[in-house]
Formats: C-alpha cells, sequence, structure tokens
C-alpha cells in the first residue's frame, strides 16, 4: 500500500520537476531573445556599457589571474607525475598549454566570474526590483532591458574572453613557473615546447567557449534578478539561484561545445 | 462637448494568488485636476497607480487616458510627458543625486550637457528645499525626507503635464510637507498638471485636492470634490478623517 504510493509522489516529483524545468528554461530563452533583439533597436547607452565593461572584465582580472595562476602550477605538478610512470616528463610544458587553454582556463574562469558577476548583477537586479527602481527607469521612458540588461550582457560577451586570454597566459606561466624551479627544464625548452604544439584552434575554441559562459553567466544573473522576489529574501534566492544555475549550465555547455569543437 | 477625462478607471481588478487587492476600481480624472486618494494601508493605492501605468497588469476592467485603453495607446508618448514619485522614493542608488533628477535629461536621445544638466537639477532641488550640496551626494548619505523630496524633484524635472505622487509627505516635517503641499497645488493650478496624489496626511487633502476618492474593500467608497467632504455622512469616510478607532473599518487587517 504505501510503496507503490511513494513510488507514485516520487514519479509525480519527477514529473513536476521536470515540467517546472522546462518551464523555467522557456522563461530564461524568452528573456535571452528578447534582450538580444534589443541589439538592434536604438536607443543604446555606450556609457553604461563601459561601466560594465569596467567592472565586469577589469575587476574580474585579479580572482581569473589568480586562478589561473595556481591552477597552471598544479597541472604542471600532476602532468608531471602522470608522465613519469611512462617516461614521458617531456610532454609537460605541452600538456598544461593544452589543458589551460582548451578547458581549465575557460571553465575555471567561467566559474570563478560566475561567483562574482552573476551573484552580483542578481543581487544589484533584485534590489532594484525590490525598491522600485525598476519601475522607476519605466516611468523615466527608458526601457529597463536597454539600461540595465543588455550593457551587463554585452560587457560580458565581450570581457569573458578577453580575461580568459589573459587568464590562458598567466596559466601557462604558472606551469612554467613549477616546470623551471620545481621540475627541472630549462627555460627555453618548456617555451619552445609549449609553442610548437600549441594550435590555433587550441586558443580560438577556448575564446569562444569563454564568450558563450559570458553570456550565460550574464543572462542568468539578469533573469534571477529582474525577476526576484519581493523583500530581502527574494534578492537573496535571486543571488543563490543565479550563482547556481550560471555554474551548472557553463559545465553543461563546456561539454556540449567541446563535443562539438572534438 | 463633453469633456474627456484624462485618466479614467473601470471595473479594475487586481489579484495578487488569493489576495484580491482591488475588486472594481472607478475613478475619473478630469485634465488639469488635482485627485487625492486616501484609503487605509495596503488597500491598494499605490496598486492602482501601478495599474494605470502598465507596471501592474490588471485582471480585468480598463485604464482609459484621454479616453481610449491605455492597451492602444503610445504609451511612450504617454510617459513622456509623465511624471511619478514613488512611495520609497525609488532613486538610483549608483548615481549622484543630480544624475538622479537630470536623469531623462542626461539619457534623452539628444542628452544635455553634463553642466547644464547639473544646474537643472539644482534648481529643482530648490524647489523641493534641498540645498545645492545635496547634488553630489549618493541617495544612500540622505535621509528619507530628503530621498523622498529627491523623487519628486526627478519627478517634475521636466515639467511634466500628468503626475502621480505616492505619499509625497510622508516622512516630512510639517514645515517641509507644507513646502510640498504648496508645490504639488501650484503644479496643478499655474502649470495646469494633471494630478494623482496618495496621502494619509489630511493637511495634503485639504491643500492639494480638487476631488477625493475613499479606497476600501478593493472600491472607491466614497468619491467627490474636497468641499463636500465634511459634510459627507459616509461612515467610513468619517471614521477615516477623524481616524477613530471605533467604526466600520476594521482595525486589524
Ligand atoms: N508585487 C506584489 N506582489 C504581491 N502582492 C502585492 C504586490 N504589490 C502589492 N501587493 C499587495 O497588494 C496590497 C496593496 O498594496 P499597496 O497598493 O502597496 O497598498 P497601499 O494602499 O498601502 O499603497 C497589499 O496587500 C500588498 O501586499
Ligand atoms: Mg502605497
Amino acid at each position: 500500500m504505501l510503496l507503490p504510493r511513494l513510488a507514485l509522489g516520487l514519479l509525480a516529483s519527477i514529473g513536476r520537476s521536470t515540467l517546472e524545468l522546462l518551464r523555467g528554461t522557456g522563461r530564461v530563452a524568452m528573456f535571452a531573445a528578447v534582450t538580444i533583439s534589443h541589439l538592434v533597436r536604438p536607443p543604446w547607452y555606450p556609457t553604461e556599457l563601459l561601466h560594465q565593461l569596467l567592472r565586469i572584465g577589469y575587476f574580474s582580472l585579479p580572482v581569473v589571474g589568480l586562478t589561473a595562476l595556481f591552477t597552471g602550477g598544479a597541472l604542471a605538478l600532476q602532468i608531471y607525475a602522470g608522465g613519469a610512470r611512462f617516461n614521458a616528463e617531456t610532454v609537460v610544458p605541452s600538456i598544461v598549454a593544452i589543458g589551460i587553454v582548451r578547458e581549465l582556463g575557460p571553465v575555471l574562469g567561467g566559474l570563478m566570474v560566475a561567483g562574482r558577476v552573476s551573484s552580483s548583477i542578481a543581487a544589484e537586479l533584485g534590489t532594484m526590483r525590490v525598491t522600485e527602481q525598476i519601475d522607476a527607469l519605466t516611468t523615466l521612458s527608458t526601457n529597463p532591458v536597454k539600461f540595465l540588461i543588455l550593457p551587463r550582457v554585452l560587457a560580458a560577451v565581450i570581457a569573458m574572453p578577453v580575461l580568459v586570454g589573459v587568464g590562458d597566459v598567466i596559466g601557462v606561466f604558472g606551469g612554467y613557473l613549477v616546470g623551471t624551479e620545481r621540475l627541472g627544464f630549462q627555460s627555453t625548452t618548456y617555451i619552445l615546447n609549449t609553442i610548437d604544439f600549441l594550435q590555433v584552434t587550441d586558443v580560438t575554441s577556448g575564446l569562444v567557449k569563454a564568450a558563450v559562459f559570458g553570456f550565460i553567466l550574464s543572462i542568468i544573473g539578469c533573469y534571477f534578478g529582474y525577476h526576484s522576489g519581493r523583500g530581502a529574501r527574494g534578492v537573496g534566492q535571486a543571488t543563490t539561484n543565479a550563482v547556481v544555475t550560471a555554474s551548472i549550465l557553463i559545465l553543461a555547455a563546456n561539454y556540449l561545445l567541446t563535443e562539438a569543437f572534438f | 462637448m463633453v469633456a474627456v477625462p484624462k485618466i479614467e478607471l473601470v471595473d479594475l481588478h487586481k489579484s495578487f494568488g488569493n489576495n484580491a487587492v482591488l475588486t472594481g476600481i472607478n475613478l475619473r480624472v478630469m485634465p488639469g485636476e488635482s485627485l487625492v486618494i486616501i484609503g487605509g494601508s495596503g488597500t491598494g493605492k499605490s496598486v492602482t497607480l501601478k495599474c494605470i501605468l502598465g507596471i501592474e497588469r490588471q485582471d480585468r476592467g480598463g485604464v482609459l487616458i484621454d479616453g481610449r485603453d491605455s492597451t492602444t495607446i503610445d504609451r511612450r508618448a504617454f510617459l513622456r510627458s509623465f511624471g511619478m514619485l514613488f512611495q520609497g522614493a525609488a532613486l538610483f542608488d549608483s548615481m549622484l543625486v543630480w544624475q538622479n533628477v537630470a536623469f531623462r535629461h542626461l539619457h534623452a536621445r539628444r542628452p544635455m550637457k553634463r553642466t547644464a544638466a547639473r544646474e537643472l537639477a539644482i534648481s529643482k532641488l530648490s524647489r523641493v528645499g534641498l540645498s545645492a550640496e545635496t547634488a553630489d551626494l549618493f541617495p544612500a548619505e540622505l535621509s528619507g525626507g530628503m530621498q523622498k523630496r529627491v523623487g519628486l524633484a526627478r519627478a517634475i524635472a521636466t515639467d511634466p503635464s500628468v503626475i502621480f505622487f505616492d505619499e509625497p509627505t510622508a516622512g516630512l516635517d510639517p514645515i517641509m510637507a507644507g513646502v510640498i503641499n504648496d508645490l504639488i497645488r501650484e503644479l496643478v493650478s499655474e502649470m495646469g498638471a494633471t494630478a494623482i496624489t496618495i496621502t494619509h496626511d489630511m493637511t495634503t487633502v485639504d491643500r492639494v485636492a480638487d476631488h477625493v476618492a475613499m479606497l476600501h474593500g478593493g472600491q472607491v467608497r466614497w468619491t467627490g470634490p474636497v468641499a463636500d467632504m465634511t459634510t459627507a455622512t459616509d461612515p467610513w469616510l468619517d471614521q477615516f478623517i477623524n481616524g477613530r478607532a471605533t467604526g466600520p473599518i476594521e482595525t486589524l487587517r
């Protein structure tokens, strides 16, 4: 008696969450489509874009740079340990570079920026929603999507590839530091090995990923902030949802993009 | 020819979930007239204004602007000559006070020069009793009453022809409240603006209103010219304007 009921309840709850997920996906997709449609409809607010480029791009540099530096270093140690098992220690420079540029740079950079930027966008827009600043924009003849959302999304899409590009260089440098200081590589050998095996598509695929992740983390932050519930609780919920959703979507998108570039 | 109301609400209904806030509001405001809406807190006064603006979508009923359904008019054209003071001021906290006041001028198709916009903002600030020094502060550095007045300055910055004030004197001292009341009256009498003011402040009613509407239970309980208010016999209105604890309006809401 109890078992079938539990099973049914479980099925129902799976069905409900699936439906909710689909509905949510649809709403986010609509939101993204509306945002993109404003790209071709004036007025635009270039000073807002500059503001956001500074906030999202420039001020994320330390986070992305440090992440890349430590990741590059750790990667060099790991690959050395792995490579030593079949006398292939010399692959360290090229594998570090490929690992950073194709995968870890964009993914870890994306996750770090999601933590930093999705949350702050969601909190900011959520507070603006709760304190009626978004309504006030409308009464001042200003479209909130054009004024608030589009600049943030554009800024993230532009800034992320640049951030990841810089992060790539720093990450490879982290590997180089560990390689030359701890693992006994010759400086020139390490650099030559890095450059020789790295292909242009390694770099470009990583940068395309970065742009996609920039879009995801900004549109998700905007979505949850813009539709924030009432009160401090609503804003807190929006912030959490934004970071969690953006991170998961970044990882999922990373898999799909990797398949596509494979 | 019969004059067309500037704003008319016809059988407006609005619920949030199970909370039926508006259950059939009927109201009209003639051009150049000042309507004051009174009513207990939580009776849906602010929601009514938001429905007029289309910020909230009503469940049923209509909003007519110049006699035409508000969903079919050019809302952008309407908003161009419109100003609103929000209950919580709703200032942009990332911008300086003067940038808030001159927001429309700074973000217009052809933006005003920053120095000119700042001058203009300072002159508007002086109209709401704020000194030029406040112009370069952030909203968070001001008291609630000062924020309210900045919100007012922003609402009137482009000399709009339709203005909504949501509790303009809440949080102000009596002298400043007097200044604001006079300002609103002046906008209506001298600039010919159409105004809707929400208030709990009976001096605002006396000084600002041509007409008064009292909301209760999701409907307009009483409406009429301000002069008729004192002689009206409606027990709800009587209890409200005299602030009696006993009467038909429950004090537990
Ligand atoms: N966005 C909203 N979501 C849910 N409930 C709301 C919302 N806005 C207003 N309400 C509810 O509507 C009622 C009327 O609110 P309001 O118009 O702000 O009252 P007031 O007459 O004091 O201005 C309140 O019960 C409030 O909780
Ligand atoms: Mg209110």
